[in-house]
């Protein structure tokens, strides 16, 4: 009897805590969508801020933010895939493979104003490429390189072994079977972790903070060495440091509801690649 | 009559890192005949079979000792590429892998890498070796279908078709018909004893009837010893040794 009320009040206990999870997620969405739903029109998206940013729409930010994303796409996948490739086809097990391990684990529990900093060391002063797009995504890219080897490496192990031996069985060199054996049925699982990783990077304020995003910008950037308005910082700016609080309110929740979207949809995007994916393999 | 001999393996030590795999095997392989591997799990019979490809060469920790002459070419030294050991010496799985593409690509693969085939020839390539494979009956107009839909039986004449299309010279086979239902083993039997005209095959199995029905040649392996090899139906009715007819008998093994 004392059992079965002990694994009941447990039950309770697994069930509360899952609805729990759900129940913050919804309070979240509700808060944002029932006040950001308001200010949302094809002017919000299409136009810059004005007077103050009291009024307007979040165009810059969003383009902004969608510019840094492109930067931080095209360094950070051929290098997280590269790399992934290389831990998972060619790297003996060693000294040197662990050590790269080790890196990219510790790498990913780096907190995101630390690479804000390295960015501005390496990029900005070092690489003398300013406070620009091209910092801000190089930074970006750093901090979803962890996810994009991992998941790349993930990809690349569920690929059977039989598809490389059966290839390099009928004379395939090694660099052969993977580029045409292993690699076009590890890409869309490879896209699935690139696209969580690229959302997460989206959202990022800190790492943008010092290199490239600025508080407000009369114009859009003309190249990637400009400085750029960017959705996560608009709102921070919005929400904490303008002084028309109460005008601005409405905006800072547009906005937050539309990088809520932009990066709901990027994971839904995963979702369904990783689906069509699945498909494939078994069919 | 005497056949020239393909492959003379000698003194042959395989070892995974510590573990040797292979002890001081001697062997040779007949053209134009059936060589089959029989022995109990473990006792190195596919290891060796993979030394012949080496493929062993990509598992990592593994080291070859000893010769094994390809039409008297070593192809064990550290100067052969075994890209192209392998082109001339093709291999059949145990677990028969088709690759997710279509039927044409999945024979057409090794052509593609081989050569500058013109589409025409590669076409007439691939035909020919699902002939070859007896399966082009069953697939001819569904060429353009994912392997993956055959059935397992299919699935494996294809990658025989698909290691016959690239034209080696030796065809290892290992286990090809252990995950088969009677008659899908029957047809790729058949299939062996029609192919061993035209290449020299060397076949790992578990079944002792099926060593028995298709091949010429038997080799005993135990715990990585070469134990025994003979003509097959000498091996089977009047084995020189007790081991071999203990394991053939079914005594232990």
């Amino acid at each position: 009897m004392k059992k079965k009320i002990s694994e009941q009040l447990g039950f309770l206990v697994l069930t509360f805590s899952g609805i729990f999870v759900i129940l913050i997620l919804g309070v979240i969405l509700f808060d944002v969508i029932s006040k950001g739903i308001g200010v949302i029109s094809w002017e919000f998206l299409t136009h810059p801020p004005r007077e103050g940013m009291t009024k307007g729409g979040i165009f810059p930010a969003l383009l902004g933010t969608f510019l840094v994303s492109v930067i931080t796409v095209l360094f950070a996948v051929p290098l997280g895939m590269f790399a992934a490739i290389y831990l998972h086809e060619y790297a003996r097990a060693g000294k040197l493979t662990r050590l790269i391990r080790l890196s990219i684990r510790n790498l990913s529990g780096v907190p995101s104003i630390v690479y804000g900093l390295f960015g501005v060391v390496i990029f900005v002063q070092t690489l003398n490429f300013g406070t620009s797009i091209l910092s801000a995504g190089l930074t970006l890219g750093l901090l979803t390189l962890p996810w994009t080897v991992t998941a790349c490496e993930e990809a690349l192990k569920t690929v059977p072994k039989s598809y490389r031996e059966g290839a390099l069985a009928l004379g395939a060199t090694k660099w052969h079977s993977i580029r045409t054996n292993v690699l076009p049925y590890a890409i869309p699982g490879m896209l699935t972790g690139v696209i969580l990783g690229l959302a997460r990077a989206a959202g990022e304020t800190a790492p943008i903070l010092f290199t490239g995003a600025a508080f407000f910008l009369p114009h859009l950037p003309k190249s990637i060495f400009d400085q750029f308005m960017a959705l996560p910082y608009h709102l921070y700016i919005l929400a904490t440091q303008h002084h028309a609080i109460d005008q601005v309110r409405p905006i800072a929740y547009g906005t937050a509801l539309v990088l809520l979207a932009l990066v709901f949809t990027l994971s839904l995007t995963a979702i369904l690649v990783r689906y069509q994916y699945r498909k494939k393999m078994k069919g | 009559m005497s056949n020239p001999l393909k492959i003379q393996v000698r003194h042959l030590n395989f070892f995974y890192g510590e573990i040797q795999a292979l002890k001081d095997i001697n062997l040779e392989i007949r053209a134009n005949h059936v060589t089959a591997l029989i022995g109990p799990s473990g006792c190195g019979k596919t290891t060796f079979l993979r030394c012949l490809n080496r493929l062993n060469d990509i598992v990592e920790g593994a080291r070859m000792e000893g010769e094994i002459l390809l039409d008297g070419t070593n192809i064990c030294g550290d100067n052969i590429d075994p890209v192209q050991v392998r082109r001339n010496v093709g291999m059949v799985f145990q677990k028969s892998n088709p690759f997710p593409k279509t039927i044409f690509d999945n024979v057409a693969y090794g052509l593609r890498i081989n050569g500058n085939y013109s589409r025409r020839k590669i076409e007439e390539m691939v035909e020919k070796s699902l002939r070859d494979a007896a399966l082009w009956d069953e697939v001819a107009d569904r060429l353009q279908d994912s392997a993956m839909e055959l059935s397992g039986g299919q699935q494996q004449r294809l990658c025989i078709a698909r290691a016959l299309a690239v034209k080696p010279e030796v065809l290892l086979m290992d286990e090809p018909a252990s995950a088969l239902d009677p008659i899908a083993t029957q047809k790729i039997e058949e299939l062996i004893r029609e192919l061993k005209t035209k290449y020299t095959i060397v076949i790992v199995t578990h079944n002792m009837q099926q060593a028995a029905r298709v091949s010429d040649y038997t080799a005993f392996f135990y715990l990585g010893e070469l134990i025994e090899v003979d003509r097959t139906e000498k091996i089977f009715t009047h084995p020189g040794l007790k081991r071999t007819e203990d394991y053939i008998t079914g005594r232990f093994g």
